[in-house]
């Protein structure tokens, strides 16, 4: 770390600023809540004194629990957090609460069925809770190091949690989901942290090896790259092996697979700094994709509605919808897809205006295409504030890794930072026909406990870790000439 | 350790930046071509939920709006819709075709003229409206085609039009659908199975042939041809060599009409050769005169001009251009590739009729705001300007020879009463092939109130026989109206 002087953050604390971006987070979502009521309703929404007391004071709370347990952690950290936390719950409200106003009876209760803002809040205490948990115990991130393949079984128990009979539950055609109690959760919103936790502990320890140890290819006397040797490609060969077998053939959760992968990648690149591993992971991946195409028909189905979305047969049109020898027979289309796309076209550059929109042209738009459901009622502009905010978190956690200290930390720091930003551009990237649709959920946006929790805990991880890289160096307690006392 | 966290928080802001790009370039650029594109049910389904305008021909609703039961949203109805249904076209759930959709934004209410009327509506809380829009169609004579048409079990299509107006006073297509078919909102499973059935259907019902189908107009064209000869000095006197089978310059022959004889093979008049629809007479003109002033005439009279919008869209009719001497000697008489859709050659019979001035054919009467005042009142334009008032008069001399002179080739068309002018048409369509059967004409020759093109496709008889009766009926229905 020759340069580590200049990555250093001032202690500054900035409270009072967090303080100030947080009432203007919980205030956009107020004020999006009200737009939704005036423009569905011709009303304020009955409940907004409610959501602005118990959201408004969630957040000052979380606030109050920083300035007292984590004084100099990042202050952008929080607010952005809640900015996304309100806009998603903001959103619900408007798609569901705000659409049961003639609604009674039996009609109601299966419109509360499938969500609500509500929902969300009780999600938000709880996670903000689990988040104040965390910022309290784990004084120390590095003592996560000590349990690296506890942390893989545990991130591979989680994933595969569904895959047992009674328990897990295929919702929209994902094998991803466990139901205790009625709660659907998704696991693998847990596992990506575990396997963060333990990429971090193991790649720290494995550092040298992989990144030393090499067979350099030359042709005469050019350089090619430094490939690995063979046994240490185990690691890799274990997670692709994961990544595809499991995730992809037998749970078709797509989107879990990329976004390992891609977190493994470059916590790799991270660890050793050579561009071979990311290439040698690159051609494995999308080798394995290229040989299972033909095999794996739910992964056609994803490749085809991707790239021939606005073929009728794809799309399926009037004239295929009772044809079983048209592509769209086997009951996949890319109609969620162009229809997500139509409601961004009509969102247009300032959007319609929360609800004055029509998202429920798109099917489930309340899950992953609730980026569509922002496009259309908040513009091109609206959106552009959702991916600088989304940017922004990640850029803060990338910093607080420079400016750690310790490896495991800078691992952990940069692991989770960039799961942030790859968990957004594959899910938003999906949406927006960027690449095939996988299935995952817009951190701290989208609908959902486990995702929520998931981002908090995160969220907690980084406020924890800003705070120790941020805080000043402990002073002497005694003068020059006795032995100095850090404390720790 | 640092660098390569550097280089990650860069390609991590890559990420997002090509996000960005993306979102800005569909919602920003391609956000126009989305909305409007046809799988895009919204810029209809939106529509679902207003009422919109009726469509009104001779006085009865022939297309409506009304709500569903405990819903929010509206059904399109349609009354007499195989009557119809080519003209109103049809408003579904996932598109619109014919009227509906060329005049979609007077129909919803959301054209420009009646926004001020809108706004006012919001303003007093009263539910957008759209205009109601009154039809040039009059039932009988469009009765008189369909039932013409129906009795020959052919598939065709017949136009009548007011010459001096452009006003469309029959439209008829046959095999013909129902649009109620195609436009349930509630029943999606249906409608598909509808429109499926009308998709595959061979004989293309949900075409509307007067308007978007073009055919070789045959012997119908010789009008176009005279003109060309009229306004280039010649006179209905002027001869042309007229042997029974013709020799074209490129080789290849061409013969007269089931092998016979216009004027025992000597030279004959253009007068008569209008009259009994002589073939290599008329080939002949067309090679004297060239393809330039053909093309010219033939564009005077619509040919040639894509984009006529009345306001239904039209197939553009075609007059070939890059010809030798033996394809230009056939497009004297409607062969080669020569096209024209129905509404065309009605509009040829029109401009002879109406002293040479071509009138822009027009469907909607009159556009009526939900409060009864008049936005939009259609008729008088002139497209343009066919040919000049006198080869009219003598155009017109020498169609009336067509139903009433000694070699009459098309005197089923007569009208007891007054004077009739027409021009029979026999288009060959290959070898083997049934040809297409046209009569195109107006009455009465003095005073004309209607003019009308009728093709029978396939009829494999005379324009005389088959397409001249259904002309005639459909005359009779204007006039005596």
């Amino acid at each position: 770390m020759t340069n580590a002087l200049s990555t250093q953050l001032p202690p500054v604390k900035r409270r009072n600023a967090e303080l100030v971006m947080v009432l203007v987070a919980v205030g956009i979502t107020l004020f999006a809540m009200i737009e939704t009521g005036l423009t569905r309703n011709g009303e304020l929404p009955g409940d907004l004194f409610l959501y602005g007391g118990l959201f408004g004071g969630l957040a000052i709370l979380a606030h109050v629990f920083i300035r007292f347990f984590a004084p100099y952690a990042d202050p952008l950290l929080l607010p952005l957090a809640v900015l996304l936390n309100g806009l998603g719950m903001a959103m619900l409200y408007r798609l569901f609460e705000s659409t049961w106003h003639n609604l009674s009876g039996a009609k109601l209760e299966e419109a509360m069925e499938s969500g609500s803002a509500s929902g969300q809040l009780q999600w938000t205490a709880l996670s903000l809770v689990v988040f104040a948990v965390i910022v309290y115990f784990l004084k120390e991130p590095r003592v996560l190091q000590r349990y690296p393949y506890i942390m893989a079984l545990g991130a591979v128990v989680l994933l595969m949690l569904p895959l047992i009979p009674g328990l897990g539950a295929t919702i929209n055609g994902a094998r991803q989901w466990v139901v205790v109690a009625g709660n659907s959760l998704q696991p693998s919103e847990f596992a990506k942290i575990a396997l963060v936790i333990f990429l971090s502990g193991y790649m720290v320890t494995k550092r040298d090896v992989l990144s030393l140890a090499s067979k350099r290819i030359k042709v005469g006397n050019f350089k090619i790259m430094d490939l690995p040797r063979m046994r240490d490609l185990a690691p890799m060969a274990v997670m692709w092996g994961f990544c595809i077998v499991v995730l992809v053939i037998l749970m078709n959760d797509l989107g879990s697979s990329l976004m390992l992968f891609g977190t493994f990648l470059a916590m790799i690149y991270v660890a050793t700094e050579r561009g071979s591993w990311i290439v040698i992971g690159l051609v494995a991946f999308f080798g394995a994709c290229t040989l299972l195409y033909p095999f794996v028909s739910h992964f056609r189905v994803r490749m085809v509605t991707w790239l021939d979305a606005f073929n009728p047969q794809v799309y399926c049109t009037d004239e295929f919808l009772n044809n079983p020898d048209a592509f769209c027979g086997g009951g996949s289309t890319s109609q969620q897809l162009v229809k997500g796309l139509f409601a961004l076209a009509e969102g247009g550059i300032t959007g319609t205006g929360m609800g004055g929109g029509k998202p429920a042209n798109v099917p489930e738009i309340q899950n992953d295409f609730i980026f569509a459901a922002f496009g259309e009622e908040l513009g091109l502009t609206g959106i552009m504030v959702m991916l600088l905010a989304l940017a922004l978190l990640a850029q803060r956690g990338m910093r607080i890794a420079l400016a750690s200290k310790e490896l495991f930390v800078k691992m952990f720091a940069s692991g989770i930072s960039f799961l942030i930003a790859f968990q957004s551009f594959v899910v938003i990237g999906g949406v927006t026909r960027v690449i095939p649709m996988t299935g995952a959920t817009i951190p701290f946006v989208a609908k959902g406990g486990s995702a929520l929790l998931s981002s908090y805990i995160m969220l907690a991880l980084l406020v924890r870790m800003s705070h120790n890289a941020r805080k000043p160096a402990p002073q002497a307690i005694q003068d020059e000439g006795a032995t100095q006392v850090f404390s720790r | 350790m640092n660098k390569p966290i550097r280089r990650l928080a860069v390609f991590a802001m890559a990420l997002f930046g090509v996000l960005l790009l993306n979102v800005t370039y569909i919602q920003a650029i391609q956000a126009e071509d989305l909305q409007t594109h046809p799988f895009n049910a919204r810029q209809f389904a939106d529509r679902m939920v207003q009422p919109r305008g009726p469509i009104i021909i001779g006085g009865e609703k022939v297309a409506y709006s009304k709500k569903i039961k405990n819903d929010d949203k509206y059904q399109r109805h349609y009354e007499n819709g195989q009557n119809y249904g080519h003209v109103t076209g049809a408003f579904t759930p996932i598109g619109a075709t014919g009227l509906e959709k060329a005049d979609n934004a007077l129909l919803n209410g959301s054209d420009d003229r009646l926004v001020v009327r809108n706004f006012l509506d919001m303003l007093t809380g009263k539910e957008q409206q759209g205009a109601s829009l009154e039809l040039t169609i009059q039932p009988k004579a469009q009765q008189a085609a369909i039932d013409g048409l129906g009795a020959t079990g052919k598939r065709g299509a017949a136009v009548a039009l007011d010459p001096t107006t452009g006003a469309v006073l029959a439209s008829a297509s046959l095999p013909s659908y129902d649009p109620s078919d195609i436009s349930s909102v509630t029943n999606d499973k249906e409608r598909a199975a509808n429109f499926e059935r009308l998709e595959k259907d061979e004989s293309r019902p949900m075409v509307n042939r007067a308007f978007s189908e073009t055919y070789f107009p045959g012997s119908t064209f010789k009008i176009v041809t005279a003109a060309a000869a009229l306004e280039n000095g010649a006179s209905p006197d002027s001869t042309q060599e007229a042997p029974d089978e013709l020799t074209l310059p490129q080789g290849g022959t061409l013969p007269n009409a089931g092998g016979g004889s216009c004027n025992g093979g000597s030279p004959d008049t253009l007068s008569h050769s209008i009259e009994m629809s002589c073939n290599t007479s008329m080939a002949n003109w067309a090679i004297s005169l060239g393809e330039g002033k053909m093309e010219e005439q033939a564009k005077k009279f619509g040919f040639n001009t894509p984009g006529l919008k009345i306001p239904t869209d039209i197939a553009t009719s075609k007059y070939p251009t890059g010809l030798n001497g033996s394809q230009l000697g056939q497009t004297g008489i409607g062969q080669f590739d020569v096209r024209a859709t129905p509404l065309q050659m009605a509009m040829v019979a029109g401009a002879v009729a109406n002293g040479g001035d071509v009138m822009k054919p027009y469907l909607v009467e009159e556009a009526k705001a939900p409060d009864l005042s008049r936005i939009e009142k259609g008729g008088g334009e002139t497209l343009t300007s066919a040919v000049s008032s006198g080869t009219a008069d003598s155009l017109k001399e020498m169609m009336i020879g067509v139903t009433e002179g000694a070699d009459a080739s098309g005197p089923n068309a007569k009208i007891p009463g007054m004077q009739v002018a027409g021009k029979t048409g026999t288009a060959e369509t290959g070898e083997g092939a049934n040809s297409h059967n046209w009569f195109i004409s107006f009455a009465p020759a003095d005073d004309p109130q209607v003019a009308v093109a009728v093709v029978v496709e396939n009829g494999n008889a005379s324009g005389g026989e088959v397409a001249a009766p259904i002309a005639k009926s459909m005359m009779e229905a204007v006039i005596t109206q």
